[in-house]
């Protein structure tokens, strides 16, 4: 059976019909592991034997009739930012190399309660800051479909996993676009929640206004097979929300009869690579001829939202990592001389050079004198951003437009120059600010033979939309998965 | 002619709040404990974790703000204060600064020369920070977390006071408000009530404040008292040799009767104060204020008037019954008891105070309850026992809040009031001191006392004096 091309719910199907256990699953998936794991680097943490045990668990669970969900056997990889009771939470970080949670985030309590087997950790850019995986402190992820290019980031290595067969399904999280431009670099799908649909407790702060777990996966349906079992109210998030309807899977329909979907003019043309524009305007007849009504508007204010989500996250993130001072957890400097001199060293020794950067721009635009110039000017940019979003949704349904700007680029390339990197997010971070839901589709090739994704952004808790109109594009795509076409495994 | 100066103050009062978890987690906010078994992953600031506001603090916090005439901002929000120390373990803090709870109130002391006003300039919740514990023989410091989460409000008073008297009296309201309230035990000596404060001086009549300093570490009104005028008087011979006053923090250090620098406004750290992300803004309907403000008990000035209008007891006993909640509702309780008020307030300004004294105890610290007391009384009332007996039965219910009846009944300290029994015994005494009969009959009014005397003895103490008097009386006419 080729267990690695299965889908989330086709494989628990399979298990649960009992043609096959979930410890054969997982067996496959960690035999993927060892064998691609060196060309590809997706995980930071591999957890052979808990795995293991935890799919004899999990079998025992179906066995007794417990689960009988899309996730039941199900082996997953969870972004290394996510808290792991007993498996080592890095966030790529050298400050964290030595962390152990005491406590495991509700998203991945979620994930392991509906029966998925936990296979390990997936490398990410350090603390989720960066758009390339390339700043980890552990090892370069490389994007499967060619492994001189970048996966994307932050979260490379769940992407890079589902796309190589090392996983079935993952967790990533996205504060600017860190799960949809990695699943457009990657060729896999991946959905970035509204704010508050997904629990953040347990996921480790980068920026706490704009971040969101969600699903990374082969397509729509595990996606919305996966937001189903994540988006649950919970009480220990204060900025959780309890959602109306949370059946998404019934979302499945290719109907996308009389969807009114709007392209922003603005996210074309000028710093659009040719070929991804192409992919879009591929998608948009697609949908038209499904029958959805598609036109070009004017959204206005992209060229601030960049500038804006750099401001808000850094500044959040100074604070948030302040908590990273070698006292409590994590790495601590050899010598020192007193209390200060203990937290210089660690920090400096600690941190990699993008967290450090961000937190010199957090810590300053939260300055005394340079507050309202900065930090209060992007709140304001954020509310208008949202506001600009309003007035679009009072039009469309769906939103439809590049996930990036090109495609996966060459490793190496990107941490030369951090402002080009940091353009590189003009499609996603708005979406952030906003909070609104979004994914990324797979649907076009670049010459290079490159994925590219297609960005849908729905209205806030209105998931079920891009989902519809999501499935809608996936229906037609042509084109399968690297390791598939090499056969398989 | 040396000049004539005014000292100007403000206090930044600390109450800690009584609410059994902390402020962002359930941890128990109970005193002691071995260090770091009342924590969690959010109090000790473990990766991920987000802290989840407690609502009873913003009860307290409402209470005490409508107790004090503040205004309520219905929407407000944490901010992040972000300072590095390990006792704080995300380091930050979470506070409120841009917008607190509670604003511009005031409350009114009473001073010799009359009422007066102090502004409040705000009321703002909190968390607290852990604690440091340096272990000199290790050469290392310990953290314990404990305290880490545990609910605050800070009171900011405008710079209305004029002396350590005043200060003195602001201080004794709002402890005595948030009593009634149950809001805190504001008990200065535990640190459930911190105070700093802030002093400038400047030349009487002058319009402009002096530079202010701000004093840390005053653990006991006397030590505010103290720190007051040490500081108001090194400010004024600065001035008075022509130096100016430095803008900064000072410990007091009350054995040495002095204050030291900590830091100058120079090295003042910024805070980079910016609201928190994880917290959503608190939103105080109209139906909750009100429920709150439905909800406020009664506070001391009120209930100090009811009790001379009810009770019939006079001003001073009124004013130290409601000087502490604990007192005025073992008063209440012990009244509605054996209705018996005047003779309550007695044991309790009476006996009680003078065996708290003696134990250097605070009236919050009484352990007895209202039914044994009131037993006490009925027991003095029937004459079962006598007052001398009375109080060695309140020492056993003081400190042990022992049964009266039952310790009378084990002690065999009954007044013996069967007459008929008494007054044999009375009548062999008279038998027996022909010469003090004598001293009576003959006019010697004070010889009675001698035979009361005596039959007390034979009695053991168990007669009551009074029937002793009259039988005697009977007996020599």
């Amino acid at each position: 059976m080729d267990i690695l091309n299965l889908t989330a719910i086709r494989l628990s199907e399979k298990i649960r019909g009992k043609e096959l256990t979930a410890m054969e699953a997982t067996e496959a998936v960690l035999k993927q592991i060892a064998s691609k794991e060196s060309a590809y680097g997706c995980y930071v943490t591999v957890e052979e034997e808990k795995a293991m045990e935890q799919a004899r668990q999990v079998q025992k669970r179906i066995e007794s009739g417990e689960l009988n969900g899309p996730l039941a056997g199900v082996p997953v990889a969870i972004k290394d930012n996510i808290c792991t009771k007993g498996i080592r939470t890095t966030c790529s970080s050298r400050i964290l190399e030595n962390f152990v949670p005491t406590y495991t985030a509700t998203a991945a309590e979620a994930m392991e309660r509906a029966g998925a087997v936990v296979l390990g950790k997936t490398n990410m850019d350090e603390f989720a800051m960066g758009s390339t995986t390339e700043t980890s402190f552990y090892k370069v992820t490389k994007n499967p479909w060619n492994p001189e290019h970048a996966p994307g980031g932050s979260s490379g290595g769940s992407c890079a996993a589902v796309a190589a067969k090392e996983c079935i399904c993952a967790l990533g999280s996205d504060t600017g676009g860190s799960i949809r431009q990695p699943s457009s670099f990657c060729g896999v799908t991946g959905m970035k929640p509204t704010y508050g649909a997904v629990s953040r407790y347990g996921l480790i702060a980068y920026g706490s206004s704009l971040d969101q777990i969600g699903p990374v996966a082969k397509d729509v349906a595990d996606c919305a097979a996966m937001l189903e079992i994540l988006a649950v109210h919970d009480p220990k998030d204060s900025t959780s929300v309890k959602m109306k309807e949370t059946d998404f899977t019934a979302a499945l329909t290719r109907d996308v009869k009389g969807l009114r979907v709007g392209i922003p003019r603005d996210y074309l043309g000028e710093g659009l690579d040719p070929q991804v524009q192409a992919v879009v305007e591929q998608a948009a007849r697609e949908l038209e001829k499904q029958g959805a009504v598609v036109e070009e508007f004017d959204l206005s204010l992209v060229e601030y939202a960049i500038p804006a989500y750099y401001v808000i996250a850094s500044a959040e993130a100074s604070s948030n990592l302040s908590r990273f001072d070698g006292v409590k957890y994590g790495y601590r400097t050899e010598e020192y001389g007193g209390l200060h001199n203990m937290y210089k060293k660690t920090r400096s020794e600690g941190f990699g050079e993008e967290v450090k950067r961000r937190i010199m721009l957090g810590s300053f635009v939260l300055s005394s004198g340079y507050y309202d110039a900065y930090y209060l000017k992007a709140l304001r940019t954020k509310a208008l951003i949202k506001q600009a979003f309003d007035r679009a949704f009072e039009k469309y349904d769906v939103i439809l437009g590049p996930t990036a700007p090109a495609t996966a680029p060459k490793l190496g390339e990107s941490l030369k120059d951090p402002l080009k990197m940091y353009l590189g997010d003009i499609y996603t971070v708005s979406v952030n600010l906003a909070g609104l839901p979004a994914m990324s589709v797979p649907f076009g090739m670049d010459s290079q033979n490159l994925p590219i994704g297609v960005q849908l952004i729905g209205n806030s808790f209105q998931e079920k939309t891009i989902i519809r109109a999501g499935y809608a594009l996936e229906s037609t795509r042509q084109w399968q998965m690297p390791e598939t076409k090499k056969g398989g495994e | 002619m040396a000049k004539e100066y005014e000292t100007v103050i403000g206090l930044e009062v600390h109450v800690e709040l009584a609410t059994k978890t902390k402020i962002f987690c359930g941890c128990s906010t109970e005193f002691g404990g071995e260090p770091n078994t009342h924590t969690c992953p959010v109090c000790t600031g473990m990766p991920g974790s987000l802290p989840v506001l407690n609502k009873q603090v913003v009860e307290y916090a409402m209470a005490v703000g409508l107790a004090t005439n503040c205004q309520i901002h219905q929407k407000c929000k944490f901010d992040r204060k972000n300072y590095f120390y390990p006792d704080n373990p995300q380091n930050y803090q979470i506070s409120q600064l841009y917008l607190p709870i509670c604003h511009d109130g005031w409350v009114e002391i009473e001073m010799e020369e009359g009422k007066k006003k102090v502004g409040i300039h705000e009321i703002h919740m909190e968390e607290d920070a852990g604690k440091l514990i340096h272990d000199e023989w290790e050469d290392c410091s310990m953290v314990d977390f404990n305290r880490s989460g545990v609910p605050l409000i800070e009171i900011v008073s405008e710079p209305d006071m004029r002396s350590a008297q005043e200060v003195i009296a602001y201080l004794d309201k709002l402890r005595l408000i948030i009593q009634y309230l149950g809001a805190s035990d504001c008990k200065l000596q535990e640190g459930s009530m911190r105070a700093d404060v802030n002093l400038s001086v400047r030349e009487k009549g002058s319009e402009v404040y002096g530079t202010r300093t701000e004093m840390k570490n005053l653990n006991s009104f006397k030590a505010i008292a103290r720190a007051i005028e040490g500081e108001k008087n090194r400010q004024i011979d600065l001035l008075e040799d022509g130096h100016t006053v430095t803008q900064e923090t000072r410990r007091w250090d009350d054995a040495k009767e002095a204050s030291y620098p900590m830091r100058s406004k120079e090295d003042a750290q910024d805070y980079r104060y910016f609201p928190d992300p994880d917290l959503v803004p608190i939103v105080i309907s109209d139906e909750w204020l009100e429920e709150i403000r439905s909800r406020q008990p009664e506070l001391r000035t009120d209930k100090l008037e009811r009790y001379k209008q009810e009770f019939d007891i006079p001003q001073y006993d009124a004013e130290i019954l409601t000087s502490s909640k604990r007192l005025a509702d073992l008063f209440e309780a012990t009244t509605a008891i054996c209705q018996k008020p005047k003779k309550v307030s007695n044991w309790l300004m009476g006996e009680t105070l003078r065996l708290l004294k003696e134990h250097s105890q605070e009236p919050e610290a009484i352990s007895f309850s209202p039914e044994n007391l009131a037993k006490l009384i009925q027991l003095v009332d029937e004459g079962t026992i006598n007052n001398k007996a009375a109080k060695e039965v309140f020492e056993q219910i003081f400190t042990e809040d022992a049964d009266p009846e039952a310790y009378v009944e084990e002690h065999g300290l009954k007044s013996v009031s069967d007459e008929r029994e008494l007054r044999r015994v009375i009548e062999e005494i008279v038998a027996a001191n022909p010469q003090s009969v004598a001293d009576y009959k003959g006019g010697k009014k004070k010889a009675i006392g001698f035979l009361v005397g005596q039959t007390m003895k034979a009695m053991k103490g168990k007669a009551d004096p009074g029937a002793v008097n009259k039988i005697l009386q009977e007996i020599l006419q």
